[in-house]
């Protein structure tokens, strides 16, 4: 067991891990993290994608080792002080069905957001492209994210 | 109508907030404390043989293993519709990948290397793959003692046979419809399996506490039923129905693949070797694929004789499903489409006959569409070739046979009102059928494809939904009710019901998944019946909860019954326009008279709903004399498809989609249903495929392999058309849509490749390679 140091949600956490725990795993069932979700364990569906270092990456695909003395934030930290525009967006249009992949989808439409002020539709496709939904066609979540344009 | 105030809007979802801060607890959220134990299931690795022997010596001296369990610990059979199957295998395994073992243990990583440790002895049987041969004399056997299984009495197996349910339908002379035709068309399609793919896979934790309670913590669509199956199944362990509790917290995703019972049973029965241990089963995406429920693979040989007129004459549908190892849900879906495969058109002589074959691949269950999508395809393909052959326009043609109210349908009963030309007519001058459209590139072709849909909730004639509905001292309320909000968003169409009887908003209704000790019985969440069936009874327990407020007023304030009504969470009246108490006053404390006495006390309501109408009493061997199917949602679509005439490659660039759900209750839900079926059933033609190899094994089971599409494969443009001719007995008007949706797109697919190319692709999935084949093969 290694002990490491996650900056999380703005809380600093110290731990001890295995070298082969999954990041994902750490987060949930350690730190108590639960909106980054399992939905293939191999970097295909996003339901676990966080900000690590303010990038949005998957954390099935990274070993909680790798994480000691990084920056994550999950949407728990997004949503703190009160929800986003962008989350309040996908409120009012009904964007998320099941919900499962609302949190996946939601940093990864954060991180475009944050670098692009007016992307276009393409942009907003390509960027959720990692993210699978199996509920909403995309439409609903598309449209919120067209609507939160700066 | 009456003036509504909260139906019909489309207000945003009760669970929205936190479905997007992240607060919503799916299955696998819940935390269990030092006392969890994770189970590792071992798997056959063949398709079909015996267990000779297995040996879990090794496995036990892994550190942190606790146990390790077999078939032997737990010989009990269950099943829905047929009992067909153990909770592990006992001699024989039917299907790559069904459980054998578990090996149970403080973590996860210690089960899964002990599970590699466990070994067993097959004797290899010859393996059964293709329903075709499934049904060929002499074939080898999956269930030998098939005629001792017992099932509901609307199934007819045929013992000694892998046919495990054969529905016959005989209408008219089908024989004679085809000799006076005029023309006669009969081809073969062919549709494979699929597979659900919500993004959260089956998660469930079992604790039978050291009482002898069983809890189960599932992701579900089905809570009131798993808790059945588990109190049947686990009875010799003296669990009755009272002992067994099912909770289900967010589940993300269904589409029919968390109803019934899979491997829920798997945490149900080792918890109860487990005393004061919760035992915890999370399916990987793999398992997710193929130890579910899989979308049954079908072979359709449809012939319908014509007029020269246009009128169909006859129809002659044999459908033959490869159901898997164990139909005991998937023989229900071939059921359900024996008496729906006319599809939604007038036609005097029928035969069909649908029939559910065991094959040694994974059992075949509810998928969204319940075998609709499945015959649609190839009933769908024929209409446009009919309407080909006779040189009509393909739209015409189906007006020309579609069914109306009242028509007699193919088990004798008759249509329910309904907006079918009313779909047809929007969707044709929404997609602007007569225009010609042309690509401006020379290398791609855009061809128009239509289809109609139909189908029915599949479900036993006394299916039913409960409500139970309190009121709290703010006159905000609580309803309980155990439907299971997959998505489509029940939760807040189930608050905005109560809201409109009850004149309290939908933002002061608090509605949540439910936990079977406190919640009344709710059948399933499949169907597309929820929004119908327990709408209903959340109106009877709001009208309940109605009668006692003004019961209550009347005999504290001396005023009519009659003369009262709700509003802006009032109770006012008629005759005395001044009086307006708000619930708030009185919902819970009561009311106070002169003598200073209180009066009432807390509304508590209920409301059930069953169809009495429904009944499943009819000939075996015609289908008539029942009432099996309680109504008929129906539509239409068309779309716009631009093919690349080099690659294949194929691009939605419109796609427009009627459908007539009675009332939308919340048109925006109704409209997010449209969105998202379309895209899944697109995925299915365009996309999707299961691959097996020659022994049974599934070659693709993640999302590398099998593909689903992501947010850069979406129709250019979508267009919702909701129809409203209401349900009678429906809830304001509503019956169910949220299948439906994706039923016309494969159909439109094969439509608009054949309009674009001129090519007829009769198996699905119509993949670029395979319609770039199709048009070199033209050429050549």
């Amino acid at each position: 067991m290694s002990k490491i140091q996650i900056k999380l949600n703005g809380e600093l956490r110290s731990l001890y891990v295995h070298p082969n725990d999954i990041l994902l795993d750490v987060l949930r069932d350690k730190l108590g993290a639960k909106s980054p979700k399992c939905g293939c364990d191999r970097g295909d569906c996003g339901a676990c994608t966080i900000f690590l270092n303010g990038k949005s990456v998957k954390s099935c695909n990274i070993l909680a080792i790798e994480a000691d003395e990084q920056e994550i934030v999950t949407i728990e930290g997004l949503s703190e002080n009160g929800l986003t525009e962008l989350q309040k967006k996908f409120v009012d249009m009904n964007s998320f069905q099941c919900g499962f992949c609302a949190p996946g989808i939601t940093i990864a439409a954060t991180e475009l957001l944050n670098h692009n002020l007016n992307p276009s539709l393409e942009d907003v496709k390509e960027a959720l492209s990692g993210n699978l939904c199996r509920c909403t066609g995309y439409t609903p979540i598309l449209d919120a994210i067209m609507n939160c344009k700066k | 109508m009456e003036d509504l105030k909260f139906i019909g809007q489309p207000i945003t979802r009760i669970d929205g907030k936190e479905k997007v801060s992240g607060a919503a607890i799916y299955a696998d959220d819940i935390d269990f404390g030092p006392n969890l134990l994770y189970a590792e299931i071992v798997e056959s690795q063949h398709a079909h043989a015996i267990i000779k022997s297995v040996d879990f010596t090794e496995a036990l001296k892994v550190d942190g293993v606790i146990n390790v369990f077999t078939g032997k610990d737990f010989p009990y059979k269950f099943g829905l519709y047929m009992k067909d199957r153990y909770i592990f295998a006992q001699d024989r395994v039917r299907f790559v990948g069904e459980q054998v073992a578990a090996v149970v243990a403080r973590d996860p990583k210690a089960a899964k290397r002990a599970a590699k440790l466990v070994k067993v002895e097959y004797e290899l049987l010859p393996a059964v793959l293709d329903q075709m041969e499934a049904i060929k004399d002499g074939a080898d056997l999956l269930h030998p003692d098939l005629g001792d299984y017992a099932h509901v009495p609307w199934f007819f197996p045929k013992a000694k046979t892998n046919i495990a349910h054969w529905r016959k339908i005989r209408k008219g002379d089908s024989d004679k419809a085809f000799i006076e035709a005029d023309y006669v068309l009969e081809d073969t399609y062919n549709v494979p399996r699929y597979a659900h793919c919500a993004i959260e896979t089956h998660v469930a934790i079992g604790k039978f506490d050291l009482s002898g309670r069983l809890t189960v913590w599932a992701s579900s669509q089905s809570p009131f039923t798993q808790r059945h199956l588990f109190a049947e199944a686990l009875a010799p362990l003296g669990i009755t129905h009272k002992d067994v509790r099912v909770i289900a917290p967010h589940v993300g995703g269904g589409f029919g693949g968390k109803a019934g019972v899979t491997m829920e049973i798997l945490s149900a029965a080792l918890a109860t070797k487990l005393k004061g241990y919760a035992v915890k089963i999370r399916w990987t995406r793999e398992q997710e694929f193929y130890n579910t429920y899989q979308r049954l693979g079908v072979v359709c040989k449809l012939k319908i004789g014509i007029k020269k007129d246009g009128t169909i004459t006859g129809l002659d549908h044999k459908i033959y499903w490869d159901a898997g190892a164990y139909v005991e849900y998937g023989a229900n879906v071939v059921n359900a489409v024996g008496l729906s495969a006319i599809g939604p058109y007038r036609i005097p002589n029928v035969t069909i006959d649908s029939v559910c074959i065991y094959t040694n691949l994974p059992p075949g269950g509810a998928y969204r569409g319940f075998g609709y999508s499945e015959f649609l395809f190839g009933l769908e393909s024929h209409m446009n070739r009919i309407a080909k052959h006779l040189n009509m326009d393909p739209i015409e043609f189906r007006k020309l046979n579609a069914i109306k109210e009242g028509d007699t349908l193919a088990y004798g009963a008759h249509m329910n009102p309904n907006g079918l030309f009313d779909a047809i007519d929007k969707v044709k001058n929404a997609i602007e059928w007569d225009k010609e459209i042309k690509s401006k590139n020379p290398d791609k072709v855009i061809g128009k494809g239509f289809s109609l849909f139909w189908k029915a909730p599949a479900m036993p004639p006394n299916a039913s939904s409960a409500a139970f509905l309190k009121f709290n001292e703010d006159a905000s309320l609580n309803i309980l009710v155990s439907g299971m909000d997959i998505g489509q968003g029940y939760l807040t169409v189930m608050a905005q019901i109560a809201a409109e009887v009850l004149s309290v908003p939908p933002h002061k209704i608090r509605v949540e998944n439910p936990d079977t000790d406190r919640n009344p019985y709710e059948w399933q969440t499949v169907a597309s019946h929820i929004t119908w069936s327990c709408g209903n009874a959340v109106r009877k327990a709001a009208l309940d909860a109605r009668d006692q407020i003004f019961r209550l007023i009347e005999r504290t304030h001396y005023l009519h019954y009659d003369m009262l009504y709700l509003e802006d969470e009032k109770v006012k009246c008629k005759t005395k326009p001044d009086f307006a108490l708000p619930l708030k006053d009185f919902v819970i404390n009561g009311i106070q008279v002169e003598d200073g006495t209180f009066k009432g006390g807390p509304i508590i309501a209920r409301g059930v709903f069953m169809p009495e109408f429904s009944s499943t009493n009819a000939d075996p061997e015609t289908s008539q004399g029942g009432h099996p199917n309680v109504h008929y949602t129906v539509g239409a679509a068309a779309l716009l498809l631009e093919i690349d005439k080099m690659t294949g490659k194929m691009k939605v660039l419109k796609v427009v989609e009627a459908i007539d759900c009675g009332k939308a209750l919340n048109p925006d839900l109704v409209k997010g249903q449209i969105t998202g079926g379309l895209l899944q059933g697109l995925a299915t033609v365009l996309y999707e495929d299961m691959r097996y190899d020659d022994k049974g094994k599934l070659l693709n089971p993640n999302f590398t392999d099998y593909k689903l599409p992501t947010s850069m494969d979406i129709p250019d443009e979508i267009i919702p058309i909701i129809i409203e001719v209401p349900q009678p007995d429906g809830p304001y008007g509503a019956r169910g849509m949220g299948e439906h949706t994706m039923l016309p797109a494969a159909p439109m697919i094969a439509n608009a490749v054949d309009d674009a190319l001129g090519v007829r692709i009769t198996s699905m999935p119509i993949t670029a390679e395979k319609v770039c084949m199709a048009v070199i093969r033209k050429n050549v």
